[in-house]
């Protein structure tokens, strides 16, 4: 019964996703008085929708193997919180979750935004509600979650596995959430271009819901990474897979348009290339999506993922996309041009932010998509992998971290450069020193993370520079954002280098008792034990690692998982200020010794701290602007 | 300058960055992309040592030897049609063994050897290529495969 | 001038577009050539021989297919969820005369029990192959997988994937030719 109410919420939120659409557009035709109705409909569709999501939930915590999906993917000897998320760790409860923010997102708008022409926000919830309708038609026609399955099995097939971590809890939901909320940047830029009202109040309109999305986003890929690092035991942190690489093109196109959405929002520059790189980042989402769930990257076996649902989001992408662009191109011309600037200015140096980014999201899109090309021009089958990505985008990363230091230190419209060199001429300082330290103390390290620790160094210091000689007290909460946003960045780039340039590995196979170094660590290898979890069993090493101090106890495992058969390997990793230790165990041989796999992994969580401090950073300006314009709102008022 | 220059330069400039990002992407991708072979394909073909390559194939029965170290083991891979010699040192995924399916990830030697860095079995549960099992999924793709290597 | 430039430039990230869906559309259309299909189509099949996986049933060996009558051998397993959608098919396939024999990948008897009591039993024997190793022998790279083997023991045709309503006529076709 509960899934058939879950199936009736989902119609009827597509039913009125419909109506909303057609209010919009009556309104928009000319019908002024529907103008008021499309608010509430939004709202109850997000309700509707939310609620089948729900239900969704529900049907996997009780685990109802009535239902399709619970059967395949459910089991009653799952933990709760692995039920709970399991709801959206497979295709039609992850697509739901995906309907369920975006409806949310929809009523978010409605409830919330006051600074919009009506018209506009109308033609804005009338796009939120296409879109809307689309991926309801793929959930009811491709992909219903709540197929019910006839005859019962008596048990579910169980979650995959590696899935089974506290990870998938929190997340996919945050991950979607940046995701599905540029929608909202993508639908203010489609109703801006319908009726033509594309200016400086647009931008401080888009802002909060841009940020919003971008913290999100920002946080979903930092702990995505933490997840893959200590599930996957490989000792990486980013593999440049297809996977990870949607997720990085939305974050890079949202990160561009938050500082063009600062230019157009503060000097009324850049209105056309705002407006497309709202329609881009939403878009960079809906590919991501499709890329992940039609299969066509990562499945060759075409029946692992239905090859209709591929064809089906594929039709859905060139309709909204295509539509979107297409409506770009014919009004944006039409658009009035902003207002002018000097190439060296704040301005200026958000223009090149926004080229570079731009660089770099197409050298990612086009090494993601080679591999398709390469099979479809020449038949050559190849992968492309961190080499390639490193060498492509890293050096132009770490030339956009340098004008990431210029930026805020160059006065609006027009500034000189001779000026600009006395304001950063402490940051270069630093960094100097930091090479010639580097040089001298750890020579050999390769060229792109030496340029990565030296430009860390610089960028830390260079990042606080708008703060000196202010009072504290009176910056700006979104002065603050910035500011800490920046350091986050160089702080995860001294992450990445030190992790690059530092880390130490040991492989050995070793018996009892013996031991072998990594970096300023002593390892012994004490014993290796049976032990039986809830669902798997495992192998478990008692490691001792020990650099002067109280030695540290280590327990790497390698799980077997009876159904279906699968071995997964959990890392153990201990963390310590300067660094973590990394340890995973192989397998056994017949003189009793087992393969040992040690790093030493110097500063490497500065990377997801920094990555933590980016999102405080967005979490901060988001906050300083909401509460400047209730002020500015509330001043008007008095007035 | 003149509003329409500035409009004019800045939508030349978006493009240059799109057309350098691409012809960077390019020259980027001849240089590493890495072709995936079979055996016979490399016989054929002929590929410079060094240059980072893919070799697929099935795991000759009775090859694979492990040396005293505990974590070097030399195996020999076949298309049936002919055989490369690969050496890896590390850990193997679980699904890795003779006569089944292995895609290796390295470079060969001037001698015609292969020495792998990464060794990605089959994964035979389900159906997923070798490429797929080399991939990172988060949730988004977790429902359909997962991960089976070894580095 | 300028003007008519920068109207052409906002077509740009359009037809970058439209190439990005031609280049997935025919991806997603022409089948992927990356799919690992036996090798042994046409030829006649390996040696092996394969215990029970059931107690009740004889297990599977080389010499017992290619007997003069062609056989259809379905490589399944009870955890595998598209195993269990093509049970009805096979049964069609059963009813229509064909016999099938089936290879039980890395299975217990317990288990093998259950999924028959509940899908239905279309198998003259089970072979049990604990490690793979007939499956990969066969060049089957996954589960469910189905062979037609001709009365001389030949391979004839390779099914990858479950089998849907819609193959089942061209795999009695190929039973029919292998006759």
């Amino acid at each position: 019964m509960t899934a058939e109410l879950g199936l009736a919420a989902l119609w009827l939120a597509a039913a009125l996703a419909l109506l909303q659409l057609a209010l919009a557009a009556m309104a928009l035709a000319g019908r002024e008085e529907l103008l008021n109705g499309v608010r509430p409909v939004a709202v109850v569709q997000a309700v509707l929708a939310l609620l089948a999501f729900a239900v969704l939930i529900r049907l996997f915590v009780v685990v109802d193997l009535s239902v399709e999906l619970v059967a395949l993917n459910d089991a009653s000897t799952k933990p709760l919180l692995y039920r709970f998320a399991g709801a959206w760790g497979n295709h039609e409860g992850s697509m739901l979750m995906w309907v369920a923010i975006l409806g949310l997102s929809g009523a978010c708008v409605a409830l919330l935004e006051r600074r919009l022409p009506e018209r506009t926000l109308v033609a804005t919830l009338g796009t939120q509600a296409a879109i809307g309708l689309g991926f309801y038609a793929f959930l009811l026609f491709a992909s219903n979650p709540f197929q019910r399955l006839v005859p019962a099995p008596a048990e579910g097939q169980g979650l995959n596995p590696l899935l089974q971590d506290p990870g998938l809890a929190f997340h996919p939901p945050t991950l979607y959430l940046g995701y599905v909320g540029l929608s909202i940047a993508f639908s203010f830029a489609c109703g801006a271009l319908l009726t033509r009202q594309v200016d400086a109040a647009l931008a401080r309109a888009m802002r909060p819901w841009v940020l919003g999305a971008w913290v999100f986003l920002t946080l979903g890929i930092t702990a995505g990474s933490y997840w893959a690092y200590y599930e996957l035991g490989w000792g990486g942190w980013w593999f440049w897979d297809p996977v990870e690489n949607a997720s990085l093109m939305p974050w890079l196109a949202a990160t561009a348009l938050l500082h063009s959405v600062a230019v157009l929002a503060t000097r009324d520059s850049l209105r056309a290339w705002t407006v497309m790189l709202a329609v881009v980042a939403f878009s960079m989402s809906m590919i991501g999506t499709f890329l992940v769930r039609s299969g066509i990257l990562t499945s060759v076996h075409a029946f692992a993922v239905d090859p209709r649902r591929g064809a089906f989001i594929l039709v859905l992408l060139a309709l909204y996309i295509g539509g979107a662009l297409a409506l770009f191109a014919a009004r944006a011309g039409t658009v009035q041009e902003g207002r002018t600037f000097e190439p060296v200015s704040r301005e200026g140096s958000l223009v090149a932010n926004n080229l570079l980014l731009s660089a770099i999201l197409g050298i990612v899109l086009v090494g993601t998509l080679y591999p398709l090309l390469a099979e479809a021009v020449t038949g050559e089958k190849l992968s492309v992998g961190p080499p390639y990505f490193n060498a492509a985008a890293g050096p132009l990363a770490l030339l956009l971290v340098t004008i990431m230091v210029a930026g805020p230190l160059l006065r609006w419209r027009r500034d000189r450069l001779a000026a600009l060199g006395r304001r950063v001429a402490l940051p270069a300082g630093l960094a100097l020193a930091a090479l010639i330290a580097l040089l001298v103390a750890a020579p050999g390290v390769r060229l792109l993370p030496l340029l990565g620790l030296v430009l860390a160094a610089g960028v830390a210091l260079g990042s606080l520079a708008p703060l000196w000689g202010r009072n504290l007290r009176r910056t700006p909460m979104f002065t603050w954002g910035m500011v800490i946003g920046h350091l986050g960045v160089a702080v995860a780039l001294a992450g990445m280098a030190s992790e690059s340039a530092f880390t130490r590995e040991t492989l050995v196979a070793l018996a009892p008792g013996q031991t072998a170094q990594v970096g300023p660590w002593r390892i012994r290898f004490d014993a290796v034990e049976p032990i039986a979890g809830p669902n798997w069993t495992a192998l478990e090493a008692t490691l001792q690692a020990d650099r002067g101090g109280a030695p540290l106890l280590l327990k790497p495992q390698a799980r077997f998982f009876p159904s279906p058969p699968t071995e997964t390997s959990e890392a153990a990793i201990a963390t310590r200020w300067d660094g973590q230790l990394y340890t995973v165990i192989g397998k056994g041989d017949e003189a009793g010794r087992w393969q040992l796999r040690l790093w030493w992994k110097p500063f490497v969580t500065l990377i997801w701290l920094g990555g933590a401090l980016i999102a405080v950073g967005g979490v901060l300006s988001l906050l300083g602007r909401v509460r400047r314009e209730r002020r500015a709102a509330e001043r008007l008022a008095w007035l | 300058m003149k509003a329409k220059n500035q409009r004019l330069t800045l939508a030349l400039l978006a493009l240059a960055a799109i057309v350098g990002a691409a012809l960077l992407a390019a020259s980027a991708l001849r240089d590493q992309a890495a072709y995936f072979y079979t055996p016979a394909d490399a016989r054929r073909l002929g590929v410079e040592p060094g240059r980072s390559v893919r070799l697929g194939g099935m795991v000759e029965g009775g090859s694979i030897r492990r040396s005293p170290d505990g974590v070097t083991i030399a195996f020999t891979v076949t298309d049936g049609q002919a055989t490369v010699p690969v050496s890896f040192r590390g850990i193997v995924p679980d699904l890795f063994k003779e006569r089944s399916g292995v895609v290796a990830e390295g470079h060969f030697t001037p001698t015609g050897s292969f020495v792998a860095d990464t060794i990605l079995a089959k994964h035979d549960e389900r159906y997923m290529p070798p490429q797929v099992a080399g991939a990172m999924h988060e949730s988004d793709s977790l429902d359909t495969d997962a991960k089976v290597r070894a580095k | 001038m300028a003007l008519k430039t920068i109207r052409w430039l906002l077509w740009v990230p359009l037809i970058l577009f439209v190439g990005f869906v031609a280049l997935v559309a025919s991806g997603l259309v022409t089948p992927s050539t990356h799919e690992i299909r036996s090798q042994l189509i046409g030829k006649p099949l390996p040696d092996f021989a394969l215990p029970p996986a059931l107690p009740a049933k004889p297990g599977l060996a080389r010499v017992e297919l290619g007997q003069g009558k062609p056989r259809l051998v379905n490589i399944f397993a009870s955890w595998c969820v598209p195993c269990a959608t093509e049970s009805a098919q096979l049964a069609t396939l059963k009813r229509a005369g064909v016999e099938i024999d089936g290879i039980a990948i890395r299975d217990r008897p317990e288990d093998l029990t259950r999924f028959l009591g509940r899908y239905g039993d279309p198998y003259a024997r089970i072979g049990a192959d604990r490690d793979s190793s007939v499956q990969m022998a066969l060049g089957s790279s996954g589960v469910p997988e189905t062979f037609v083997i001709d009365g001389a023991g030949v391979i004839r045709l390779q099914h990858v994937g479950e089998i849907r309503p819609e193959h089942v006529a061209g795999i009695l076709a190929a039973v029919e030719a292998a006759k």
